[in-house]
């Protein structure tokens, strides 16, 4: 046991360390983003370029540019070319507006997703599950910026029941705080409902197939005991392991949404720095980004090694 | 008694989907609505897609009616009152023909949303057969680069891509692509969902390889080239299938995302996703602007989601390609939540 989880720290370390030189490797081999003269500005004299060159360090071997821009993500000195403001500052800034815009979005979809998905397996083929099903597909298939304006207009300029966006930290004032975010969190869930819906509805159906279902019906078991017990119970466990991957990536910013209602979180911090082809700020919120999910696979491989005796370590262990 | 093969029984069964079909039909009429773009433009509309009518004014129900107002307000819908002429209306100060920009806008969305799945199916189906069937360091390196990718937020990958490409074009080899070219869209939507289908495909090969049909081939003499063609990619093709709508429908919806934010499709070639965003600055007082190019998305790819869901009821009820599709996971870990 000991032996799989360093194996897979590890791999995460390793996975980790190529998305950073990847990201490293994007904006530096392109043509025509020397840094310097962008920071320079459009009417710059060849000796400012030279000096912000030198300044930065530029003009030293990729390699080392590389090694000297991780060794100040991890200590914290990293700034950005732009607005010269301390990257991870910025980053830590915006983690509560994206951790409460996240966990409450995901509180939403969860809940919604897995009633919707129930109902309609419990009804399959019925009126019910019809509707239901155009609703989750119709979830799925939103673009989420037209959702997100149909909100803004209908919710905030038309009506004005909610805020047109802004953050206000909880613990400054929590009803303040529910009112900014119920509009994003909505708009977020609503692209997730329809599919988890979906997923829980044809993992139930098949598992009412499974021979342990028959096996616990055979014995006697209260239909209410065969479904909860037994049905929803396998059908959970592959939302369990989507439910991390997809938590994770919106830990790494929701970039539209944020953007468009102004949570001035993470995921609008990276679409700031994306505008200004910004590589500090990128490079650290993709590490931040990519940590989670990497993280969250992790456990979850963990977890079920820990639950699951079928689990070899050996194989499972890539 | 007679023998109904795979394909026929699917296509049976596909047949009697009424819902599939009437959607399969939604998607016809868009790309039909989309190819007719220049018929419309030259017979109805007289204009272009990219020609502004700013100072313009045009005859509409026994009146003349500015284009553009006075405080730079585009003209509404007219429906037929102009002879066709700005059928939806203007599409802000530059007053470009609204019908005119959505039809061709649509032609750029849906050729970018098929050729990105089509590259991401034919990289997807390449990488999972080498690196299943080979296994051993072809298969370490494919995986280990697949995990990559995978572990990028794909979003933010793909914005980045866009950016930097954007900027700066593209050269591979001798050839040089700039950075308005749809080419760049299609090469980087197609190639970051590239992990979400290699892994998945993968995972299957891995599975079929133990399967006696392969030993059987194998103890004839067959070869690798000729196993993987002949043997593991028939079993493949009902997966191959439902992914490639479905990677449609991922690849619109990020080309909305990546045009929305102006690091995908350059001017002056316009999207969906284009429209979308410059409506954005007319939402409260020409609403339709945001809401026709983002009808548009969600028809086209409502039509390729309910038609995926037809077809893998079609030709296997149990596949969990949808939840490969949106995760990268492998089928194993889609049932179970890790590979047992």
């Amino acid at each position: 046991m000991g032996r799989f989880v360093v194996r897979r720290l590890l791999g995460m370390v390793a996975v980790l360390f190529s998305v950073s030189v990847i990201v490293f490797l994007v904006f530096n081999v392109i043509p025509s983003s020397d840094p310097a003269q962008r920071m320079a500005g459009k009417s710059a004299t060849p000796r400012l370029v030279k000096s912000i060159t030198e300044e930065w360090g530029f003009d030293d071997p990729l390699p080392q540019q590389y090694l000297t821009m991780m060794k100040k993500v991890f200590s914290g000195e990293l700034i950005s070319y732009f607005g010269r403001e301390n990257v991870d500052e910025r980053i830590v800034e915006g983690i509560p507006a994206t951790f409460s815009l996240c966990v409450g979005a995901a509180a939403i979809w969860l809940f919604f997703g897995l009633l919707f998905g129930y109902l309609s397996a419990m009804r399959a083929g019925g009126t019910l599950d019809r509707a239901l099903t155009v609703v989750a597909v119709t979830g799925l298939s939103m673009p989420v910026p037209f959702i997100a304006a149909l909100f803004l207009n209908y919710f905030t300029y038309k009506t004005e029941i909610f805020p047109s966006g802004g953050y206000v930290e909880l613990t400054a004032d929590p009803l303040e705080w529910l009112d900014h975010l119920i509009v994003p969190w909505i708009t977020l869930a609503i692209l997730y409902i329809g599919f988890y819906s979906r997923v829980l509805r044809s993992n139930m159906l098949d598992a009412m197939n499974e021979d342990y279902v028959r096996t616990a019906r055979a014995k006697g078991l209260s239909e209410r005991r065969v479904i909860r017990g037994h049905v929803l119970r396998n059908s959970l466990i592959p939302i369990v392991t989507l439910f991390g991957l997809d938590v994770g990536i919106l830990l790494g910013g929701a970039i539209v949404i944020e953007g468009l209602f102004s949570l001035n979180g993470i995921g609008q911090y990276a679409y700031e720095s994306l505008k200004n082809v910004d590589l500090p700020p990128i490079m650290a919120i993709t590490l931040f980004g990519a940590f989670f999910i990497v993280l969250f696979n992790a456990l979850v491989d963990i977890a079920y090694a820990f639950l699951d005796p079928r689990v070899k370590l050996g194989e499972s262990a890539q | 008694m007679a023998v109904v093969g795979p394909w026929r029984l699917a296509w049976r069964r596909l047949r009697r989907n009424r819902v599939a079909l009437g959607f399969l039909g939604l998607f016809v009429a868009i790309v039909v609505f989309c190819l007719a773009a220049p018929l419309w433009a030259s017979e109805v509309a007289h204009t272009g897609p990219n020609k502004t009518h700013t100072l313009e004014k045009i005859q509409a129900g026994g009146e003349v009616r500015e284009v553009v107002n006075r405080e730079g307000r585009p003209i509404g819908p007219q429906w037929l009152e102009a002879d066709g002429k700005f059928f939806l209306g203007a599409d802000g100060r530059l007053g470009r023909d609204e019908m005119v920009r959505l039809m061709y806008g649509g032609r750029t969305s849906l050729e970018i949303g098929f050729a990105a799945a089509l590259l991401t199916t034919l990289l997807g189906t390449l990488l999972g057969l080498l690196a299943g069937y080979y296994g051993g360091w072809p298969d370490t390196l494919i995986s280990r680069a697949l995990d990559v990718i995978w572990a990028f937020p794909v979003t933010l990958l793909a914005i980045s891509l866009g950016l930097v490409l954007a900027v700066g074009g593209l050269q591979i080899g001798p050839l040089h692509l700039s950075g308005s070219s749809l080419w760049i869209t299609i090469l980087i939507i197609g190639g970051v969902y590239v992990p979400y289908m290699a892994r998945p495909i993968r995972g299957e090969v891995l599975a079929l390889r133990e399967r006696e049909f392969v030993e059987a081939a194998e103890a004839q003499g067959a070869g690798p080239g000729r196993i993987m063609l002949t043997e593991l990619l028939p079993n493949l093709s009902s997966t191959i299938i439902v992914f490639f709508a479905l990677n449609v429908a991922n690849a619109m919806l990020l080309e909305a995302l990546l045009s929305f934010l102006g690091v995908g499709v350059q001017p002056p070639n316009g999207s969906w996703g284009t429209m979308l965003s410059s409506g954005l600055d007319l939402l409260t007082s020409a609403p339709l602007l945001t809401y026709l190019p983002g009808a548009m998305i969600l028809l086209t790819v409502l039509a390729v989601n309910v038609f995926a869901d037809g077809l893998r009821d079609a030709l296997d009820p149990r596949s969990k390609v949808r939840i490969e599709a949106h995760s990268g996971l492998t089928k194993a870990e889609s049932v179970e939540g890790i590979a047992p």
